[in-house]
């Protein structure tokens, strides 16, 4: 009994002692980290309900951008930004889905898909102003005027990368039995992929389209020498048209007090709409894998 | 094809001819959709080619007019028209350095916390928490910091960098000059809140795909948690983590709205992280659209051509890292 106590204690103390200190400090500092990061994003989104609550009101959903010192709301950059992610997401989803689909169902391991695979993941992180200034000479200069198509063509091509990556990963993800036994019933490979796998994935890749469209409903750079903007409502596609992102851009910029609380309004009601549809995404993404 | 007009010849045919024109169809809607679907994928391979092939066609102007040179002159001057990209990528690689200084550490810091140290209970929800924060745009961040954040840095961290290093020799040029507010140090603060959520959860990911074994293993030696971090989980994951932060390099290089708000504009190169400064994409965002005359319009698209090869190439790593990491974990 009294062997157990004091011998080997004595000898490895000093360094036991070191590693819990050691091991303290290191695990402080991670939870130091946690509070630290999480405090800066709180102090975003609080300041952001704070000064966006205020200017909240009928009137920025009624009435179009204001000259400075008068009365005005946000519709034009709503409707706008609500045509073009619109124009956008219809674009760039179709070509999304059938490319994440030969992907994932016809060549899963060829050169091909490996290589798609590849670009499309750095075209997922690519800078966006990059993609601005691309459309810009493709299609602003072809035409010779901004507009609201190039707009929405710019946000298509940022659609494209997100669908792709989401619709792949989710067919990857359908059991082969299931491609195995309408085969067997003899339907032919489209219909397979059609009928049986796309519904099979039908969550997933929805939950895909939905984060596009919080993507690209907040983007900025590619729209500024794109779509531009326009102080005035307008639904023409072939005319320059405001975007909130845009409009924020250009009245936080601005000296004007009234157009400040504009933009602080407008930032307020951009992430109240990504965050609703990332959350549903996340909701449907969750309800599916049950 | 709706049903009514397949039907039609197949009462008229005997029943072979009637299965033959059914294959047919099938089998053409069969390869018309695959070659749609293949088309798309190459599609995806045309983007990124369009992508270099317009920004080489733009940029020729500039890049035959200064040659290297506009790789390497700082002034920019749309007057007399003589414009060089080195401010800007100064700037651009200053602000993302400073940017990855602190969201390295501090997001590793909130991985290690969510994966050894947090209550489950708190896991998940903090986890989507670091997760949704990484889909709030750049520009909320850039109005923040231009009416917050800068304010607020000029008031506080800034007179105190200036008074406390004034007079360290070298110190004293990096954090000289009035506390502006705005400037490279701003945007880099800024940057690194925004890429924070990018390191966290892909650090975190990674971190997750540690086999439990070998962390029990440890544990079960007596290993403290810090050392099974240390010894077993960075060890382990060191390839992946290194994609992680190149990753969010590549963000935070290629990051527009967020620093144009608080970068200043300011085409040279300063001493000074106090000071104004300027990146390659605020630049095209400031500058796009007043451009005028074709020189200053392509100068300003030959900037987002090293922009795109410069973030294309530490996607690139980090891609490959991360693929090693995947193939690791296959094998």
């Amino acid at each position: 009994m009294s062997l157990m106590a004091p011998i080997d204690h004595s000898a490895s103390r000093p360094r036991y002692m070191r590693r819990r200190r050691l091991n303290f400090v290191m695990m402080s500092l991670s939870l130091a980290a946690a509070a630290f990061g999480l405090l800066w994003l709180l102090a975003i989104l609080s300041t952001l309900v704070f000064k966006g609550v205020g200017g909240l009101s009928l009137d920025v959903f009624t009435q179009s951008t204001p000259p400075p010192g008068s009365q005005g709301g946000l519709l034009n950059a709503i409707v706008g930004s609500a045509i073009m992610t619109a124009i956008g997401v219809a674009v760039g989803t179709p070509i999304g889905i059938l490319a994440g689909t030969y992907m994932a169902e016809y060549g899963r391991h060829n050169r091909l898909t490996t290589t798609v695979r590849f670009i499309n993941d750095i075209l997922l992180s690519a800078p966006s102003i990059v993609i601005g200034l691309f459309v810009y000479e493709v299609v602003v200069i072809q035409m010779g005027n901004f507009s609201a198509l190039a707009g929405a063509l710019a946000l298509a091509i940022l659609v494209v990368p997100v669908v792709v990556r989401t619709t792949e990963d989710m067919l990857n993800l359908v059991p082969n039995q299931l491609r195995e036994a309408a085969s067997a019933l003899g339907l032919p490979r489209a219909v397979v992929i059609q009928r049986i796998a796309y519904r099979a994935a039908r969550a997933g890749m929805i939950t895909g389209v939905l984060l596009a469209i919080a993507r690209v409903s907040g983007e900025t750079a590619p729209l500024l020498f794109t779509a531009l903007n326009n102080q005035f409502w307008s639904s023409d596609l072939n005319a320059p048209m405001a975007s909130l992102p845009v409009v924020i851009f250009q009245f936080a910029l601005s000296p004007y007090t009234d157009w400040q609380q504009l933009a602080w309004t407008g930032a307020l009601l951009i992430t109240l709409a990504v965050l609703t549809l990332s959350i549903a995404a996340r909701i449907l993404a969750a309800g599916s894998r049950k | 094809m709706t049903d009514a007009s397949l039907q039609a010849p197949t009462l008229l045919l005997k029943p072979d001819a009637a299965r033959a024109s059914r294959l047919r169809s099938f089998r053409l809607k069969d390869n018309v959709f695959r070659h749609l679907t293949r088309a798309s994928a190459v599609a995806v391979l045309g983007i990124l080619s369009g992508v270099i092939l317009a920004l080489v066609i733009g940029s020729w102007l500039a890049l035959s007019t200064f040659g290297i040179d506009f790789l390497t002159t700082e002034s920019w001057n749309p007057v007399t028209e003589k414009f060089g990209a080195l401010a800007p990528i100064y700037g651009t690689v200053v602000t993302s350095l400073i940017a990855m200084l602190i969201a390295v550490p501090v997001g590793l810091g909130i991985a290690i916390f969510l994966t050894e140290l947090c209550p489950p209970v708190l896991r998940r929800p903090i986890g989507v928490a670091i997760e949704l924060l990484a889909g709030i745009p750049s520009i909320i961040y850039g109005i923040w910091g231009l009416f917050v954040f800068a304010p607020f840095l000029q008031a506080t961290l800034q007179p105190a960098l200036i008074s406390t290093f004034g007079s360290v020799p070298i110190l004293s040029t990096v954090f000289a000059g009035p506390p502006y507010g705005i400037g490279i140090l701003t945007a880099g603060l800024i940057l690194a809140i925004m890429v924070l959520p990018f390191v966290t959860s892909v650090s975190r990911d990674v971190f997750e795909t540690v086999p439990a074994v070998l962390k029990e293993a440890a544990y079960g030696v007596g290993c403290t948690r810090w050392e099974v971090i240390r010894r077993i989980v960075i060890p382990y994951t060191r390839v992946g983590l290194v994609g992680g932060v190149m990753l969010g390099l590549g963000r935070a290089l290629g990051e527009t709205m967020a620093v144009t708000f608080v970068i200043g504009n300011a085409h040279r190169i300063s001493g000074s992280i106090l000071a104004p400064g300027t990146t390659i994409s605020a630049s095209i965002a400031n500058e796009f659209t007043e451009a005028v005359g074709e020189l200053y319009t392509s100068s300003l698209i030959a900037l987002g051509l090293i922009l795109f090869i410069i973030t294309f190439i530490v996607l690139a790593i980090a891609r490959l890292m991360l693929l090693r990491l995947e193939r690791q974990q296959g094998a």
